[in-house]
């Protein structure tokens, strides 16, 4: 039955967009205009592509996204049985979030963590 | 307390036995009838919201805010809506096209399956899976793909710096609001949400968890602050230096899908924090006072859910409309420096207290 619902939300919230552009684009008026699709760039015409190298800063704070998202993946299933699992469990998920800590205090160590 | 299972039995009920529907009937129009019902409260809340926010920042800044439109204002937000349905949708020249239209699709997608995810009221509750947690974590991740595809198939260079902002900062602040939220997990020994409420019947958990649910829930707060890029956390779209920030050049109702979804992400950021800490829909209880715990369960469960939310989104606007903006770099160290070894050493905590 959830499972089902997720697909109606789905199709809902797809109904909801499809409508909305439909409904504009049949009411709305348009007009055509040489400088009306020139992308905004306080009044001057652009120059060039927007679609440059970019700074390799947001790379770095991606990369450490990834292990932290996985990890937090991980901890999900233990946070959900940890209290039956004594402190057995507690010791085998300590190393875990341990190996964790050493490498944000290894990227901090780095200057990974700072904007340059 | 009224329970929302009796009207979904009856509608069940009636369809099945007294219309005499056969199986597919009855769950095709039960399913329309869902997609509706959390359709209109979607649009609804958002429309509240808008005008909400309108008129308190307003009032924070000694102004009066919209009060020409209907009675103190009140009909302003739909005729906005009327406006915004009639405006032109404008494509833009050299940009990815197919990329372009499809972002909105992603937001909206996004903060839909969340919507629908939350417990609303005693047995009001539409998706309820047993990775309730995880889920809402992953489906509310779908928002930074149509913000960083929005950016980047623009063809705009405010718009690509917008979406590159968003995309750090919402990837950052999303593994302290995941790690707050782990930490009412552990307590509560359940993902699925309609558990987690009702474990917090004799108490909620930011009473019973005591200090480390506190330190969660003020983390959570700052996470999801930031995630719905309001707040001191606005930067992907700070209109002073990059105009709108990665929705410049989406015009129209496509800009209207944008604006909805960030109030309707404010909207769900403080739901799933009245569930979490808060309690849910769970009523007030103080261990010892019958009496008042009496009175306290004859107050509807929607009213307990929805006026604890409002509590969490007048807190928003109150930070977004106090605090000055955040710069990128202190953004990150926020998040990277102070909040995230702050949630990992309260995990560990909460994990060692739990156990012994």
């Amino acid at each position: 039955m959830n499972e089902s619902f997720l697909i109606v939300a789905l199709v809902t919230a797809m109904v909801l967009v499809i409508a909305g552009s439909v409904i504009a684009l049949i009411i709305a008026p348009k007009t055509q205009n040489e400088q009306k699709g020139e992308p905004y760039e306080c009044g001057v015409l652009t120059r060039g592509t927007s679609w440059l190298p970019f700074r390799v800063g947001y790379y770095l704070f991606a990369i450490l996204f990834l292990m932290f998202d996985v990890e937090t993946v991980y901890l999900f299933p233990w946070a959900v049985v940890m209290q039956s699992m004594g402190v057995q469990g507690l010791a085998v998920v300590g190393l875990f979030l341990a190996i964790l800590a050493l490498g944000l205090a290894y990227a901090w160590k780095k200057g990974a963590l700072e904007w340059k | 307390m009224f329970d929302f299972k009796i009207v979904t039995s009856w509608i069940d009920n009636l369809l099945r036995v007294d219309l005499g529907l056969d199986n597919f009937w009855t769950l095709a129009i039960e399913f329309i009838l869902v997609g509706v019902a959390l359709l209109a409260a979607y649009a609804l809340i958002a429309l509240v919201l808008i005008y909400a926010e309108r008129k308190i920042c307003a009032f924070f800044q000694c102004r009066i805010g919209p009060d020409r439109v209907g009675k103190w204002g009140l009909i302003q937000v739909i005729a906005d809506m009327i406006k915004i349905l009639t405006k032109e949708i404008i494509p833009i020249k050299r940009s990815e096209k197919l990329l372009f239209f499809l972002a909105p699709f992603f937001v909206i997608i996004g903060s839909f399956l969340t919507f629908g995810a939350l417990p609303f009221a005693k047995g009001l509750h539409a998706i309820d899976f047993n990775i309730g947690v995880l889920y809402i974590l992953a489906v509310s991740s779908l928002g930074v793909i149509g913000i960083v595809l929005a950016g980047w198939s623009s063809n705009n260079k405010y718009s690509l710096i917008g979406a590159m902002r968003a995309g750090a900062q919402l990837i950052s602040y999303e593994i302290s609001a995941g790690l707050a939220l782990m930490t009412m997990v552990v307590l509560a020994g359940s993902m699925q949400l309609s558990t987690i409420v009702e474990s917090q019947a004799d108490g909620w958990f930011i009473f019973k968890g005591g200090i480390f649910a506190l330190v969660a829930f003020v983390i959570y707060l700052i996470a999801g602050h930031a995630e719905t890029n309001r707040g001191p956390f606005d930067l992907p779209e700070s209109e002073s230096e990059l105009t709108a920030g990665y929705h410049t050049e989406y015009s129209g109702i496509m800009f209207g899908f944008y604006y909805v979804a960030e109030y309707t992400n404010l909207f769900i950021i403080s739901a799933i924090a009245t569930t979490m800490f808060l309690g849910g829909w769970m009523p007030l209880h103080i261990p010892g006072l019958d009496g008042f715990n009496q009175v306290m369960d004859y107050i509807p469960s929607a009213v307990w859910f929805f006026g604890k939310c409002a509590f969490c989104i007048f807190l928003a606007l109150w930070v977004r409309w106090s605090y000055p903006r955040l710069r990128i770099d202190q953004l990150l160290k926020l998040e990277w420096k102070i909040l995230m070894p702050i949630s990992l050493i309260n995990i560990a905590a909460v994990a060692v207290a739990v156990t012994i």
